[in-house]
């Protein structure tokens, strides 16, 4: 749903990377990690990225998106475990302070070009 | 939103990369010819960095002001206005209230909370893209309405939708979630994110509960399997059941900020 203006913003990062000195280039792909909490459709933020990209150096570019897992860890024990289900509370120790370790994660890692002269 | 990948989808992973791999390996091996080269560069950035950043400004604004934000969530229709009316009537004498609605289009909800003395003002994110959820930029040119001086707790109901203004920091205190019972028990574990984001939540509507197969305690059971820590309260925006000790709760933690 509001994966139009996060596509908006992923363009303008990967276009302001590109070195300056660079002429007529071309993203090929842009390398996404996207944790698995993460409220992101991959369907639609493609969707959206393909109209957003168009007349920009990123207008053919794929995007690949690597999803992270959640991985949380208890403050009690020290634990830490990964999980596909939405269960927070400590594995071993039943205790209910865990934090997130990764899965939260929606960071652009790095744009694949090619420098056509 | 949880994203599970089958097993069609992890092997097409699977082989994605190794296309990638192979075509890397491709170009390498060509490369002393005139075919183009592909070359990464590393960026390692957060997509969001723009609204954290004003987010962030926002936060410590309010603390220079001495502003407690409120930001209230929930799906369409759940009570989030109902419950800001009532807990309005009640604080408007005692805490100096500012309210900010975001909708997609109409100022119906402002109309309705302005009724109480508080100012009240309306963002139509319609003029920002017709975006789901108030991100920090709205929050932050609508402050021009307040004089911030003169305002102890800011009120923010946000769009009816539980999944994108979880994902939005807009520079609060406080998220609340207002999950009424007329929704399914199992929202919190289909819509984790929010409930792993919030500190409360308003289980609204009980006065309906006689008429209903709703379960709160299953509703509870789940809200505490994605966040142990949720501060739980059960009420009714049209009996005000429940009222005092939420109301009392949130002043605790108004004063707390500023001690
Ligand atoms: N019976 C009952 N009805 C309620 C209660 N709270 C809200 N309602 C009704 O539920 C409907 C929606 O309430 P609103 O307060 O407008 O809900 P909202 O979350 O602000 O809705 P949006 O802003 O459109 O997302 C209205 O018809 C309210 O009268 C309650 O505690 N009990
Ligand atoms: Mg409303
Ligand atoms: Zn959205
Ligand atoms: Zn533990």
């Amino acid at each position: 749903m509001h994966e139009m203006g996060i596509a908006m913003e992923i363009v303008e990062i990967a276009i302001a990377s590109i070195p300056q000195d660079m002429k007529n280039v071309k993203v090929e792909k842009v390398n996404l990690k996207v944790g698995k909490l993460t409220a992101i459709v991959p369907e639609s933020l493609r969707f959206c990225f393909d109209i957003v990209s168009k007349d920009t150096p990123l207008c053919d570019a794929t995007l690949h998106i690597e999803e992270i897992p959640l991985v949380i860890r208890c403050s009690d024990c020290q634990d830490e475990w990964t999980i596909d289900e939405p269960i927070f509370t400590c594995r071993a120790c039943y205790g209910g302070s865990v934090n997130i370790v990764s899965g939260r994660e929606l960071d652009i890692h790095s744009i694949e070009i090619v420098d056509e002269e | 939103m949880l994203i599970i990948m089958n097993k069609t989808q992890r092997h097409l992973h699977h082989k994605e990369f190794q296309e990638t791999f192979h075509y890397h390996e491709k170009n390498r091996a060509v490369g002393e010819s005139k075919t183009p080269d592909t070359r990464e560069i590393k960026i390692v950035r957060k997509v969001l960095d723009v609204n954290d950043t004003i987010a962030k400004e926002n936060r410590n604004l309010f603390a220079e002001k001495g502003v407690f934000v409120l930001n209230v969530m929930s799906s369409p229709g759940s009570g989030k206005t109902s419950i800001l009316e009532k807990l309005l009537s009640r604080i408007v004498k005692k805490v100096r209230s500012a309210v900010i609605v975001g909708d997609i289009c109409t100022s119906n909800d402002a109309d309705r909370l302005s009724r109480f003395g508080a100012p009240a003002v309306q963002i139509n994110t319609d003029a920002f893209g017709g975006d789901c959820h108030l991100a920090a930029h709205v929050i932050k040119s609508a402050l021009g309405n307040f004089n911030l001086d003169d305002v102890d707790l800011l009120i923010v109901e946000n769009l009816g939708n539980l999944v994108c203004p979880a994902e939005f920091d807009m520079g609060e205190d406080l998220r609340v979630v207002v999950l009424s019972v007329t929704e399914g028990e199992d929202k919190p574990i289909k819509y984790p994110l929010m409930f792993r984001v919030c500190d409360v939540a308003l289980l609204n509507k009980i006065d309906l509960l006689p008429h209903l197969d709703y379960s709160i305690k299953k509703a509870i059971e789940n809200i505490l399997q994605v966040n142990p820590s949720m501060a739980i309260f059960e009420i009714s925006a049209k009996t005000e059941d429940g009222f005092d000790s939420w109301i009392d709760w949130l002043e605790q933690r108004v004063k707390g900020k500023f001690k």
